[in-house]
């Protein structure tokens, strides 16, 4: 019988297409796109790739419309149509990636780790990261030190606390503060040093991105301990174990892996921010360690500073990709760390 | 939680409510390091109110220094001149800017992020979109400011050609039409949010598809229906308000980006008709932008236009929410 279909219409079935058309068809699509784009000249590639796109969805569709009727071509315009859409995404991301790493290793080596700008100008080579890793490791630890212990405790009154006005009101802020912009945690911080007449200075950064930390440690902390199963508590209450004896001892030790784990995403997400940083620490091509005094490098604001201080030179861009690399090596390590984590120490539920 | 309360008393089932309510406040009272702790954790999902009250307060304080000083209307002004004398300046240019390029973001992310929900959900092979759904769950790890220094120096070179396409098939329109300047316009800019909301929007969309209601998909596959119609007739009708509350978090995120837009844009104060020529500019790049050199006065406005994007991610984040609350409500009722 499916040597019927492929060599001609059965009369039982509707015709099908074989198997291999929609690769016969891709194939097909994207040699005519390099054809066309080799023979008028077109630079860019994004060209290249929406002629395949656009060749394939109709190609597919016209074909289909002929051999097996509209509802088919309906289904294979429609299965087209999303796995152009995957590739389309997955492109720009594909190249990010491979661009930040091919450009970052270029410059990325322990010279690179372990010196500081100093008096080296922007447009030329030398210089390195030192100052904005140590600025970045002291922002992004004091934030920790602050909106992590204050996300969780947040969490542990919602869930085993919480209930009435007071708790239905941190719910809902805490989903309203995931959303506010990062310059905006950045201009609210600014506005306080507005008024107290302050320089800039590394901990001010630090209190903007703790702000940007507590919401997601909520909610992370929240759904971990409301997987703690219930019995726990209530074997540890029954043994006369006060409320918040059970919480330190039963509560938390269960669920501290996945508390870890949303911590260390929050940390990866705060790492990143360069608003914020842009406006209270101001960057420092020299090492200023003391986090409470003088404007700081950080990490994400040095690429913002290579880039737009380069003057088009080549060095600097090479730099600011090569801190990129960096960054991202950091906030894929806390990721997969914390995924990790999370995989090895899940409660059990029992599901 | 209310069953851990319920059992933590282990009331007599003939006990009316109301006084173990009270013997749990009494007993709750008697145990210092309950009230400690109690205190503790309250403190701190007060202390979390009051960050979100003080954000709100000192922005519009400072926002209403700099707003009283302004001598030309705050709303309309198409100039940015805060230190000048007298300081002229307004949001107009700002306020298109961010709508327009958020808006290009949505209509280019929400489909294909869409698009990526029901292939990982209904198109991709099993063991492919496990992995798949892993790294679009680490792409939206990726810092903004890379995103913005691939925008600025792997994006912009490569529009060009496109940007040359737009101009001769649909230059006509003028929305699309190209000076040659460099593409640092408000399309690029919009292209490079909707790669940046993309992994958001999806992650909220696939949960959601997840959730279609497996029986009615099988009902209509046994009824003949193709994958497609399968998809229109139970999955989309039943992931409609998910997709669109999770499109308002990914708006929420594209109205407050700042240095994917920063560092992208060549920004001007005036408003573009084209999407094609460079110009314009969003609240938070002209935050991150003027803020270098401005003075108190400066910053003062500055903050002023931080408190117009407050206000509009505060709305767009708060109806999204709401959106998913009912939808939470109404799926609750269901289970």
């Amino acid at each position: 019988m499916s040597n019927a279909v492929i060599k001609r219409p059965s009369t039982l079935q509707g015709a099908r297409l074989p198997k291999w058309s929609p690769y016969a068809i891709a194939a097909g699509s994207a040699a005519v796109a390099i054809g066309v784009g080799l023979a008028a000249g077109l630079d860019s590639r994004i060209q290249w790739g929406l002629i395949a796109a656009i060749l394939f969805v109709g190609g597919s569709y016209v074909i289909a419309a002929r051999v097996e009727g509209t509802r088919q071509a309906k289904d294979r315009l429609a299965t087209s149509l999303v796995w152009v859409a995957f590739l389309l995404a997955v492109i720009p991301l594909v190249s990010l990636v491979w661009v930040t790493v091919a450009r970052g290793v270029k410059v990325l080596d322990v010279y690179f780790l372990t010196h500081s700008m100093g008096v080296v100008a922007d447009t030329e080579p030398g210089g390195g990261i030192y100052a904005a890793i140590l600025g970045s490791l002291e922002q992004v630890g004091l934030a920790t030190l602050i909106g992590a212990p204050i996300g969780v405790l947040t969490a542990i009154y919602l869930v085993e606390y919480g209930r009435g006005n007071l708790s239905r009101a941190i719910t809902f802020f805490v989903d309203v503060m995931t959303g506010i912009p990062s310059i905006v945690a950045g201009l609210f911080i600014l506005s306080l040093m507005l008024m107290l007449d302050l320089e800039p200075f590394g901990f001010a950064g630090s209190l903007a991105l703790a702000i940007l930390m507590m919401p997601v440690v909520v909610r992370s902390t929240e759904e971990m301990l409301k997987l703690v199963p219930n019995e726990l508590r209530e074997a540890s209450l029954a043994l006369g174990i006060p409320k918040w004896r059970t919480i330190l001892k039963v509560v938390l030790p269960t669920s501290i892996g996945g508390i870890t784990t949303g911590i260390m995403l929050a940390i990866a997400r705060i790492a990143g921010e360069t608003a914020p940083v842009l406006l209270l620490v101001w960057g420092n091509p020299f090492i200023n360690s003391n986090p409470f005094e003088g404007a700081q490098a950080s990490l994400p604001l040095y690429i913002y500073q290579q880039y737009a201080n380069s003057a088009g030179s080549g060095a600097a861009y090479d730099r600011a990709w090569a801190a990129s690399l960096t960054l991202i090596a950091f906030v894929m390590i806390l990721n997969l760390g914390a995924r990790g984590i999370a995989r090895w120490k899940a409660p059990k539920t029992g599901r | 939680m209310d069953i851990t309360t319920k059992n933590t008393q282990a009331p007599p089932p003939t006990e009316p409510p109301t006084a173990t309510e009270q013997k749990r406040a009494a007993r709750g009272a008697t145990r210092p390091g309950d009230r400690i702790f109690l205190g503790l954790s309250r403190g701190s999902g007060i202390l979390l109110l009051a960050i979100m009250a003080a954000i709100a307060v000192f922005l519009t304080y400072r926002a209403s220094l700099a707003i009283s000083k302004d001598e030309a209307n705050f709303l309309t002004t198409f100039e940015w001149n805060a230190t000048a004398l007298p300081p002229k300046f307004g949001i107009a240019v700002l306020a298109f800017g961010t709508v327009v390029s958020s808006i290009i973001a949505m209509v280019i992310a929400v489909p294909i992020a869409v698009a990526i929900a029901l292939f990982l959900t209904h198109y991709a092979p099993r063991r492919l979109s496990g992995p798949i759904a892993y790294v679009i769950d680490l792409l939206a790890a990726v810092p903004s400011i890379v995103y913005g220094l691939w925008g600025a120096l792997i994006l912009v070179p490569n529009m060009v050609g496109l940007f040359g396409w737009l101009d001769t098939y649909l230059g006509w329109t003028g929305i699309f039409s190209w000076e040659g300047g460099a593409p640092r316009s408000m399309l690029t800019v919009g292209i490079l949010l909707a790669i940046m909301i993309l992994p958001i929007v999806t992650n909220v969309s696939r949960e959601v598809f997840r959730q279609a209601p497996q029986m009615i998909e099988e009902a209509a596959l046994a009824l003949g229906a193709t994958r497609w119609e399968v998809i229109r007739m139970a999955v989309l009708p039943f992931g409609r308000s998910g997709v669109i509350s999770a499109s308002m978090l990914g708006l929420g995120r594209a109205l407050g980006e700042t240095m994917a837009v920063a560092t992208v844009l060549s920004p001007t104060f005036d408003i573009q008709t084209s999407l094609l020529d460079p110009g314009g500019g969003t609240f938070a790049q002209n935050i991150a932008s003027k803020f270098g050199e401005a003075t108190e006065q400066g910053r003062d406005a500055l903050i002023a236009s931080g408190l117009v994007l407050f206000v509009i991610t505060l709305l767009v984040n708060g109806a999204a929410r709401a959106i998913i609350a009912r939808r939470k409500e109404y799926s609750g009722a269901n289970a």
